[in-house]
């Protein structure tokens, strides 16, 4: 009765697909019934909305036939939330099943209740699951523990209510090695959403339990433990050497979850063993995290990223292992970026030749992306390690000589900074003159003119190579332009009789004829110090001081960040190098919380890593491209099959604020420490600091290929010298950086 | 973890769609499509897109993706997204678009088992196959209960990957020893890097619950001192500190090996393992992969290969790549295939060789030299010239490496040996136990 009023309520079509799948769900023949549950489940694995058929299917639920079974159960997940009122119908099945004495059975409905989310649903489910978790085989008791934690997705005040919570600690007791597995699962979920339940309190029996479990259990269910030992503090040092001595033999598993896992519980409670033992365990662990990196290129990936991370903290874990980590030629490309850069991280004075010759060769491949790194790689290598630099200022040499444009720039960028740390290399500037008309970057061409006004002194036709960059001084990117007025003023400085009208020119030029302020506030500011006739000395102090050396070019994460990724070793937060704050969840706090955070992680990336910002980023970092990203944020976040979320509530009109996010997104660009999170700008700072810079740079204008040294030779030697000071006193501190790091 | 399991097709149609928690929903499927599948930009194999994960491996021609909402372990996806592959290729033999259309409600059963809320369960093959089966008239056993108790027990247990009335009349094992040599050499002979991966593939045909007891001339499992030295060891695994010190040591044992590392298959207790070096386990039934060890040091590389490309002007390379084999020479090779890159421009091409067939390969820009058979100690020559048609635009040709497959049974790079395989079982049958070497090229390259 009641089913045929619904049934006219939703006015079926008396033809089409619909209609011939309701004729085959009610055949009185068996096998057409379930062909036409079979082609139901395909209509809705292609997102045809097969919801209208809900009571029809809902009758076949009632049958000895396993497959048949699971099929409707599928189905009735789906669409349960179209129908909860017709789900009741299916309660007394389910009831029914979990008391079958057919443990597949009684496991598939207690698993399957858990997934209808209903409320009516719910409210049947109590006796099943308590029944459920009490079974005697271990199979339905695995599958019951997982239920309570769904339980506790839907209800939490009924999940406590009625004890589950206590029962599922019980159950870290059982017998068998999965259901224990399976209950520590449910409960660190538990813990983890709602810590107020105190859900997962590892004690000193429960530790024993786990640890037992630990070797027996599923590779799956080990992951789980280990997850859990990590987060576990231990008591006193004997416990962690417990733990450690326990869980090293893990490193042998061959999934390489288990091994990464593993080597985050042993790393973790390292730190409060002795420093033998923990030396012991550090050289344990390199093997196999070494055979790690010949596995399939995406598990490669996570561990390569995660080798960085150790090494940061661990820097000789794996000094002996250079060659693994040599590329394949067909190794995808976010594998080959890794490698780079973790053989770098390696890099030292017994392995340093193989490696650069390793570099050489792989900065004459084709992949132009890759090449300008391996070029990078060179020069990091060489600031890293002073009994290399003279080999490695050779092997750049070699490559300038290829002549291939996009190498020879990158070669160029590299040199500067070579020049910064170690004077002597004078003699080769001829040869990077040479190459002045090749360059068509502006970062190169700003490196190769900064070159060139440090060393005006020793270079004979300096004069002449600048005089053709001011000739066609607007034309260039503003980078170069600041590079150029700057370097003539050195000039000037240095050798007075022959700048004199290049110096005039090429203020005359930046001051009345460009647009870019930034361009006319410097050249203004050196004007007004070459025309300060009382000190003939502070001009020459400030613009000719010398600059504090560079230490290293390699990028490393601020230790506080390290740290808190360390914890999340093996997880994405670990792979992206980033808080999990800044990926995960924050959906339900509203849509522009989303919004905002997936901009300024757009941005970070396209400031560090090229590589992550493509993977965060589907194309990096252009408008277009970060407006359709938007939008599918903005996709994400609204629910289009019911239950919608509070973001979409909030904030009905989701594709407006995406856009004001957006309208937001190049002021963020200007000046990145005032808007980003403190831990954010820390990193900001470094990385302006280290003059890194990919080649997705947003800001044109930005601290690019400039460094510390050249920091301070603005405005901070100004102050030293007392001279009286045109520096813009009432700038706020955070532009005041941004400004001097423009300076160069 | 996950929230849910997508399957595509390469043209991003999508074929499985299983969500295991509320926010996986269903406009995913064409977020996923547009992003990384209609976008050849996208290189990494994870995308986060708001707070949506989606990572993804690519087999024959489906994407298989896993969405997740969390920070979820991003090695276990990738682990479990193979396993799947794996347990795809066992069911249906090729795991493709194909018997993914043919499947897909055995797919969703399989999927309905392996995940749970989004957390991976019993993932062994065996196993499943009990009460997971292609042919529907087999489910039978699953639904009679007695069958079934007796099924959830072996799924559960702690040998979760083996039943217990298991009968043979002939009680076997077989055990296969594949290497895959590795190489990269510099083009001018120095040797860059030489490791090889191994893989121990046994077939088990074995009654009851036989205990198995494996040795290897593993040098560590050898080498009377080390095993002292861990022997005596206090605790704390002070002793694992003598091991590797020991590994640096002198060379003493001969005719052993060193192992960089090994990994074992989830039968293999690893305590055992970590504490005195003893290999034992119970095995599954049929065919599975013991162990995968990597070793560095003392490879016999099988091939020297000696290159000589020479690029004459703009118009013509020059070849001449010589291979000698190096072990012994009772042994041979057998589809030994070398392949020689040429210039993108290549207009056509001239080959001879003392042994073999070579032919050109436009489209992989490749001269592909097939030798069948090649025994031991012998040397064959190709000499070829490529003629290069005239481009506009000369850019340099990055000359990819010269890359070598070959397969030689009953050889070994890393020169392991199994020296013993025991097994114990109740009622005390014997058993018959074969050991088969293969070794092959992994990534033999020659720049």
């Amino acid at each position: 009765m009641a089913m045929n009023k619904i049934r006219g309520a939703f006015a079926v079509p008396r033809k089409g697909e619909t209609f011939e799948l309701r004729a085959g769900l009610v055949s009185q023949y068996a096998y057409e019934r379930k062909e036409s549950i079979q082609k139901t489940i395909m209509a809705m694995t292609l997102g045809k909305d097969v919801s209208a058929l809900f009571p029809d299917v809902l009758k076949n639920i009632a049958t000895a036939d396993l497959e048949q079974k699971k099929l409707v159960y599928l189905y009735l997940m789906n669409y349960a939330k179209s129908h909860p009122d017709l789900c009741i119908l299916a309660v007394n099945t389910f009831v029914q099943d979990s008391e079958d004495p057919n443990p597949l059975i009684r496991a598939l409905a207690i698993r399957t209740m858990g997934c209808i989310r209903v409320d009516k649903m719910v409210d049947y489910m109590e006796e099943p699951l308590r029944k459920t978790l009490r079974d005697e085989s271990p199979y339905v008791r695995k599958t019951a523990a997982i239920c309570v934690a769904k339980l506790f997705d839907l209800n939490p005040a009924m999940c406590l209510e009625n004890g589950f919570l206590e029962m599922l600690q019980e159950m870290i007791g059982d017998p068998n090695p999965m259901v224990v597995a399976n209950s520590v699962t449910a409960l660190s979920e538990i813990q983890h959403t709602a810590p107020e339940t105190r859900a997962l309190q590892v004690t000193a029996n429960t530790l024993r339990k786990m640890l037992m479990a630990l070797n027996e259990c599923t590779e799956w269910g080990r992951v789980t433990i280990l997850s859990t030992l990590a987060e576990y503090r231990a008591v006193d040092v004997k416990e962690s050497e417990h733990i450690c001595e326990r869980v090293s033999p893990q490193f042998q598993h061959v999934n390489s979850g288990v091994v990464l896992a593993a080597v985050k519980v042993v790393f973790l409670h390292m730190k409060y063993v002795g420093p033998e033992l923990a030396k012991t365990y550090l050289k344990k662990m390199a093997p196999p995290l070494v055979t790690l990196v010949s596995s399939a290129p995406e598990v490669q990936y996570v561990a390569l990223r995660n080798i960085d991370l150790l090494l940061q903290k661990q820097p000789d874990i794996l000094n002996k292992e250079l060659r693994v980590f040599f590329c394949k030629y067909n190794d995808p490309p976010y594998v080959k970026f890794q490698k780079l850069e973790i053989m770098v991280r390696i890099a030292n004075d017994r392995n340093v030749d193989q490696l650069l010759a390793e570099l050489k060769e792989y900065a004459l491949e084709v992949d132009m992306d890759f090449v300008r790194r391996a070029v990078k790689a060179i020069g990091q290598v060489a600031i890293k390690i002073e009994s290399a630099s003279e080999k490695c200022v050779n092997t750049l040499l070699d490559l300038i000589n290829t002549k291939v444009n996009y190498v020879v720039q990158e070669a160029i960028v590299v040199i500067k900074d070579i020049f910064r740390k170690y004077p002597g290399y004078e003699g080769i500037i001829p040869t990077l003159c040479k190459c002045i008309d090749e360059l068509d970057e502006p970062n190169a061409r700003a490196a190769l003119i900064w070159i060139v006004g440090e060393y005006a002194e020793k270079i004979s036709n300096a004069g002449d190579i600048l005089g053709g960059f001011v000739d066609g001084f607007n034309e260039e990117f503003s980078q170069t332009q600041l590079q150029i007025l700057t370097a003539v003023v050195k000039l000037f400085l240095k050798r007075p009789e022959k700048a004199q009208g290049l110096v005039q020119r090429v203020l005359q030029a930046a001051t009345a004829e460009n647009d870019n302020p930034d361009v006319r506030d410097r050249a203004y500011i050196y004007w007004r110090l070459l025309s300060n006739t009382s000190d003939q000395n502070a001009t020459k102090n400030i613009v000719l001081s010398d600059k504090p050396p560079i230490v290293t070019t390699i990028s490393s994460l601020p230790p506080t960040l390290l740290d808190q990724l360390l914890q999340e070793l093996s997880t994405l937060s670990s792979v992206y190098h980033k808080p999990p704050e800044q990926f995960v969840g924050q959906g339900r706090f509203g849509a522009d919380a989303v919004q905002r955070a997936a901009i300024e992680e757009q941005l970070q990336n396209a400031r560090e890593n090229p590589l992550a910002a493509a993977a965060a980023a589907a194309v990096s970092g252009t408008a277009p491209s970060a407006q359709a990203q938007n939008n599918v944020e903005n996709l994400l976040d609204i629910d289009f099959d019911g239950g919608a979320p509070a973001s979409a509530q909030k904030e009905p009109t989701g594709e407006l604020s995406g856009l004001e996010g957006l309208a937001g997104t190049p002021v963020r660009v200007q000046s990145p420490a005032a808007g980003a999170a403190p831990a954010q700008g820390n990193l900001d700072d470094l990385l302006g600091v280290f003059g890194e810079s990919g080649p997705s740079h947003t800001s044109p204008a930005g601290a690019s290929s400039g460094g510390a040294g050249d920091l301070m030779n603005g405005f901070a030697g100004l102050d030293l010298s007392g001279g009286p000071a045109p520096a813009p006193h009432g700038a706020p501190p955070n532009s005041g950086s941004q400004d001097m790091m423009d300076l160069i | 973890m996950l929230s849910g399991i997508l399957v595509f097709n390469q043209k991003g149609e999508n074929l499985i769609f299983r969500a295991f928690r509320s926010d996986c929903r269903p406009r995913l499927a064409d977020i996923f499509r547009i992003q990384v599948i209609a976008n050849p930009q996208v290189r990494s194999p994870i995308l986060t897109l708001g707070s949506t994960t989606f990572s993804h491996v690519k087999h024959e021609n489906i994407y298989l993706v896993a969405v997740t909402k969390s920070n979820a372990n991003a090695a276990l996806v990738f682990e479990f997204l193979f396993r799947l592959v794996v347990l795809g290729r066992s069911y249906f033999g090729k795991f493709d678009e194909e018997a993914v259309k043919n499947n897909f409600v055995l797919i969703y059963e399989l999927l309905d088992e392996i995940l749970d809320f989004g957390y991976p369960q019993n993932t062994e093959t065996d196993t499943l196959k009990m009460y997971i089966t292609t042919e529907g008239v087999k489910s039978d056993i699953a639904n009679s209960p007695s069958d079934s108790s007796r099924i959830t027990q072996q799924a559960t247990g702690a040998l979760s990957w083996r039943r217990s009335d298991i009968k043979y009349r002939k009680n076997e094992a077989f055990v296969d020893v594949i290497e895959d040599v590795n190489l990269l050499m510099s083009a001018t002979g120095t040797i860059l890097r030489a490791d090889v991966n191994g893989q121990i593939v046994m077939r088990a045909y074995l009654s009851g619950t036989p205990e198995c007891k494996f040795g290897l001339n593993d040098r560590l499992l050898l080498d009377p001192t080390t095993s002292g030295a861990n022997g005596g060891r206090s605790g704390g695994g002070s002793g694992s500190g003598g091991g590797s010190g020991n590994k640096h040591s002198t060379r003493a044992a001969a005719g052993s090996v060193t192992l960089e590392d090994c990994q074992f298959h989830q039968c293999v207790k690893l305590g055992r393992f970590d504490a005195d070096r003893i290999i034992s386990f119970v095995p599954p039934d049929g065919e599975f992969e013991l162990m995968r060890y990597r070793a560095t040091e003392n490879v016999n590389l099988p091939f020297k290969v000696h290159p000589i490309v020479r690029e004459i002007g703009t118009t013509k390379v020059e070849y001449s790549v010589a291979i000698k084999a190096n072990y012994s020479s009772k042994l041979f090779a057998t589809n030994v295939i070398v392949r020689i890159p040429t210039p993108l421009n290549t207009a056509k091409t001239t080959e001879r060789t003392s042994q073999g067939r070579a032919k050109y390969e436009p489209e992989q820009n490749n001269i592909v030299w097939k030798i069948p058979r090649f025994s031991g100690q012998s040397e064959y020559v190709l000499n070829a010239e490529a003629t290069l048609s005239a481009t506009t635009h000369q850019k340099a040709w990055s000359r990819p490496p010269i890359s070598l497959n070959f397969s030689i049974l009953m050889f070994t790079s890393s020169g392991l040996l199994v020296r013993y395989l025991k097994v114990f079982e109740k009622s005390n049958y014997s058993s018959v136990k074969w050991v088969r070497y293969m070794t092959r090229a992994g990534s033999y390259e020659i720049r």
